[in-house]
């Protein structure tokens, strides 16, 4: 199957990555390339096969509900970009009127 | 003989008899970085004052007979894993700038057994590549011949131990990425059962896969340093709750009897005839050491390539996606908005090879596609596990070559995905699974080593260690080393 524009624009929305337009043709045959890897799978059957997530069957383990962690806001804020009164800062994101 | 030649072993021999000093041997590595990793660009980041504190703490400690387990000895770290205030960049421009507010368990378990770190190493981008060309920092290249690459991902730490720019590595293998490097430069490289070494810390590629473990130069140094940085982690949810067996004890076990299983689809694959002939020839050394060899099938091998393409990327792009130029990491010049901040901090912050992982992977878990590509995928990866479980009832190891080929040049498989996939076909059932696997040098051809894989049942680290172990007593292939 071949990826259109229209589908790799919204996969590159849905990953939020920006895609410039020039290089769709090579990103388009590159997905190809891997989707058509893809299709060798279409001839195992996997009735009745459960699906596996995880590679050794265990359970999850369970803690108990105590805080463990210490409060490092500061440190952990450090490699942030852009930082105010121990906030990340990013462009405004609600609209209307001040 | 210089200090840095020395195994990691007797390099441990050697401090612990006073031969030398941890800042002798530490000053060695820092001296030889400095004059020869230009050409092979392994390290990132070195941390020489750190690790000339660490050294001389080390010394001070063996002064007072308190010495710890690996004390002084000087290894590197894949810059995957995170090392309290000291650059962790994972080789993408998107972490180029992150100083890690703590350390990975691996790191602090290893610093508390009082390892000396020389630095941070070269990788593919995010772990993804097995050539170490999609690297932010720059490619690395291979010691045996720099026009070729050193494999990847975890092609810094395989080249600065080849180089003899550290005494070992830390490395992380999702789909064959210590085990490639490890064949492509003459080393022994382990990949230890998922959930062995514990992921805290230890950045997410695509985690039902990952697992952190170690580049040597022998079987035995492999040993002692997986022996170090295993065990139960409960910082990592799916480390594994077991004890972990005295692997450097361990490698002397008998192998006579032991039985080693062909997979007659391995063998069918298309490979050169210096892989078939030094696969053969590694054959008949185990069958003199005394081990039984029987072919076994492996029926659903062929899933393995298309079920790590889709799980893989499925995974990293949920994982990659913390990735948004608010909390750290790169963020792009003057978003208009904060989508045009995502979009376009992670359009400039990725290369292309991730990018291409992200969108494959977002688009087999998209509405529409998910059943048909990722549930699809985890129903063959049960497939391929089973061909495991039933192999295992009649043999103790499966044996393999671990790439198709020597490496290659600079540039010879980039623009091709499927090409550079193809590099893991023998490595990724094993991380399907998640089985140890293990590779060592079994042959050179035209001046450029070759792997051989064993790949082990789950907690069966002790057996593919002492069978590399065994295999490097009546051989001599690891013992070469590459001039630079």
């Amino acid at each position: 199957m071949a990826l259109s524009d229209k589908e790799l624009k919204e996969i590159a929305y849905l990953a939020r990555i920006n895609i410039d337009e020039k290089s769709f043709p090579a990103f388009k045959g590159e997905l190809d390339q891997i989707l058509g890897l893809f299709e060798e799978l279409n001839s195992a059957n996997t009735d009745d096969i459960e699906a596996m997530s995880h590679p050794l069957n265990l359970s999850q383990p369970t803690r108990k509900d105590e805080v463990t962690e210490v409060d490092q806001r500061e440190k952990m804020q450090e490699s942030a970009p852009k930082v105010q009164s121990g906030l990340f800062l990013v462009p405004k994101v609600i609209e209307g009127n001040e | 003989m210089e200090l840095n030649s020395l195994t990691l072993k007797q390099q441990l021999d050697g401090l612990n008899d006073s031969s030398f000093s941890s800042t002798e041997l530490t000053q060695d590595y820092l001296n030889r970085i400095k004059t020869k990793d230009i050409s092979i660009n392994s390290y990132i980041t070195v941390t020489e004052e750190l690790a000339l504190k660490q050294a001389k703490e080390a010394d001070l400690r063996y002064k007072k007979g308190q010495a710890l387990e690996l004390d002084g000895i000087p290894i590197a770290h894949k810059d995957i894993f995170c090392t309290e205030d000291v650059l962790t960049t994972c080789g993408s421009k998107m972490l180029s700038n992150f100083t890690a507010p703590y350390s990975s368990t691996v790191v602090s378990k290893l610093f508390n057994k009082g390892i000396v770190m020389l630095g941070k190493t070269n990788m593919d981008e995010f772990a993804m590549g097995s050539s170490n060309e999609t690297s932010f920092f720059g490619e690395v290249k291979n010691p045996w011949n720099t026009d070729y690459v050193p494999g990847g991902s975890s092609g810094g730490s395989a080249a600065c131990v080849a180089a003899r720019l550290a005494s070992a590595a830390t490395a992380t293998d999702t789909g064959g990425s210590i085990r490639q490097p490890a064949a492509l430069c003459g080393l022994t490289g382990i990949k230890p059962t998922y959930g062995r070494v514990s992921r805290y810390g230890m950045i997410a590629f695509a985690s039902s896969l990952d697992q952190g473990g170690t580049l040597a130069r022998t079987a035995e140094d492999a040993a002692i340093l997986l022996g170090a940085m295993s065990g139960h982690d409960p910082k990592d949810s799916t480390s594994l709750n077991v004890e972990v067996p005295n692997y450097t004890k361990d490698l002397n076990n008998d192998i006579s009897g032991l039985k080693i299983g062909l997979p007659t689809e391995f063998f069918e694959q298309e490979m050169p005839d210096y892989v078939r002939k030094s696969t053969e020839e590694a054959i008949k050394v185990y069958k003199d050491l005394g081990a039984v060899i029987e072919e076994i099938s492996f029926p659903n091998i062929g899933l393995s390539l298309p079920v790590y393409y889709i799980i893989a990327p499925a995974e990293c792009s949920a994982n990659l996606s913390r990735y948004d130029g608010v909390r750290y990491g790169y963020r792009c010049e003057h978003p208009k908005d904060i989508e045009d901040l995502y979009m376009r901090t992670r359009e400039e912050g990725f290369g292309s090879e991730v990018k291409r992982r992200i969108l494959i992977g977002t688009y087999a878990l998209s509405a529409g596609y998910y059943d048909a590509y990722y549930l699809k995928a985890q129903k063959c990866r049960r497939l391929v596990a089973n061909d495991f479980t039933e192999a295992f009832k009649s043999v103790d190891l499966i044996l393999s070559p671990t790439t198709p080929g020597t490496s290659f040049k600079a540039g010879e498989k980039s623009n091709d995905p499927i090409e550079m996939y193809l590099q893991d076909i023998f490595t990724i059932p094993a991380n399907l699974a998640g089985l140890p696997g293990i590779s060592f040098p079994c042959g050179n051809h035209k001046g450029l080593p070759l792997g051989l894989q064993l790949v082990g049942n789950i907690l069966e680290e002790s057996k593919i260690l002492s069978a590399a172990h065994h295999f490097q007593q009546v051989t001599n292939w690891h013992k070469e080393l590459p001039e630079i």
